[in-house]
């Protein structure tokens, strides 16, 4: 077994890459049925995966596309969606360096699961490999399961399996370690509650953009010290 | 669903990205900034978490996932691993919605 080579330290990073994998692989075919649904073609579907890889981007484009919205209409909600994937850069360009092609391949795979799942590990060595090992899964399983959705064009009821709790139940316990500080925590709760009473009166996604106004708590120092 | 959109999304998004990973990137920024920038993560989890549990659309609502999330928080709090975590929560969560 590859997993047991690995360096000890890695493994429950990597089991845990495996198995967002397999729930992004069943969003992905999820989108891969939406996206034929609304009219596009089964390379259509892949491309976008592939391109565009933001899953909450393509659902949105595909669904102003299948209430016969514009090109325009469904561009420009679905880059606004994507502009988030720039403020997590800003976070993960903390943790890669390296040569410029490198961190050019790595700009497509910084998403919320990879910003996540990195931000979660406590050295720099464990960062790194948490981004690289779930962005390649990810991506894989993405356009993997958006092939499989696309081919199969059938009805997946991703409901019924509870599946629409996977990804938050994901992002819960990989934002813990978020919350060891003070302003950690803080942020934590104010950009949940900025997104709440926000999400009836902006556009779909932008509460998401509007809880970023959390971060200024760092303005000021954080009370406890850093725990090693 | 036409080429020009998936063209123009692909570049558009990945754009973003770039602006973030490389463009501005890990230049030394005043300690403030550091400080605020190390909280993006704990700021937009906490709010995809909490969207993705409590809306449809723009309409807030209390349902099932609830049940889950609360799951995943007990889950993760006892140091559940992470597919612990997530099959849990959506099985606490397909059993309620069956039940409901």
């Amino acid at each position: 077994m590859a997993l047991q080579r690995l360096d000890p330290d890695l493994r429950p990073v990597a089991t845990a890459s495996i198995a967002v994998g397999v729930v992004i692989g069943a969003f992905g075919a999820v989108f891969g049925v939406t996206a034929v649904a609304a009219g596009g073609s089964v390379l259509q579907a892949c491309a976008m995966s592939a391109l565009v890889f933001t899953g909450a981007s393509q659902f949105s484009a595909v669904s102003v596309v299948a209430d016969g919205g514009s090109t325009a209409a469904a561009l420009s909600s679905a880059l606004l969606l994507g502009a988030r994937n720039g403020v997590y850069g800003l976070t993960m360009a903390r943790v890669l360096d390296g040569k410029l092609v490198r961190r050019l391949g790595a700009a497509q795979l910084v998403i919320d699961e990879t910003t996540a799942m990195a931000t979660a590990q406590t050295t720099r060595r464990e960062q790194i490999a948490a981004f690289w090992m779930t962005g390649v899964t990810l991506y894989l399983c993405w356009l993997l399961g958006t092939l499989g959705g696309a081919l199969i064009g059938s009805e997946i009821d991703p409901k019924r399996w509870g599946l629409d709790v996977a990804l938050p139940a994901a992002f819960i316990a990989m934002v813990w370690p978020q919350f060891r500080t003070h302003n950690g925590r803080l942020a934590g709760l104010i950009g949940a509650v900025v997104c709440l009473v926000t999400i009836p009166f902006v556009p779909v996604g932008m509460s998401i953009l509007c809880a970023a106004v959390a971060v200024l708590v760092g303005i000021r120092p954080d009370p406890e010290p850093e725990p090693a | 669903m036409s080429w020009t959109l998936i063209i123009a999304l692909g570049v558009g998004c990945y754009l973003f990205k770039v602006l973030g990973l490389v463009v501005i990137g890990a230049r030394s920024l005043p300690p403030v900034m550091e400080r605020c920038l190390a909280l993006i993560p704990a700021a937009l989890l906490s709010a995809l978490i909490v969207r993705d549990v409590f809306s449809v659309g723009q309409d807030l609502v209390l349902d099932a996932r609830a049940a889950g999330a609360a799951v995943a928080v007990v889950a993760t709090w006892r140091k559940a691993p992470i597919p612990i975590v997530i099959m849990l929560a959506s099985a606490v969560t397909a059993v309620v919605r069956a039940a409901a």
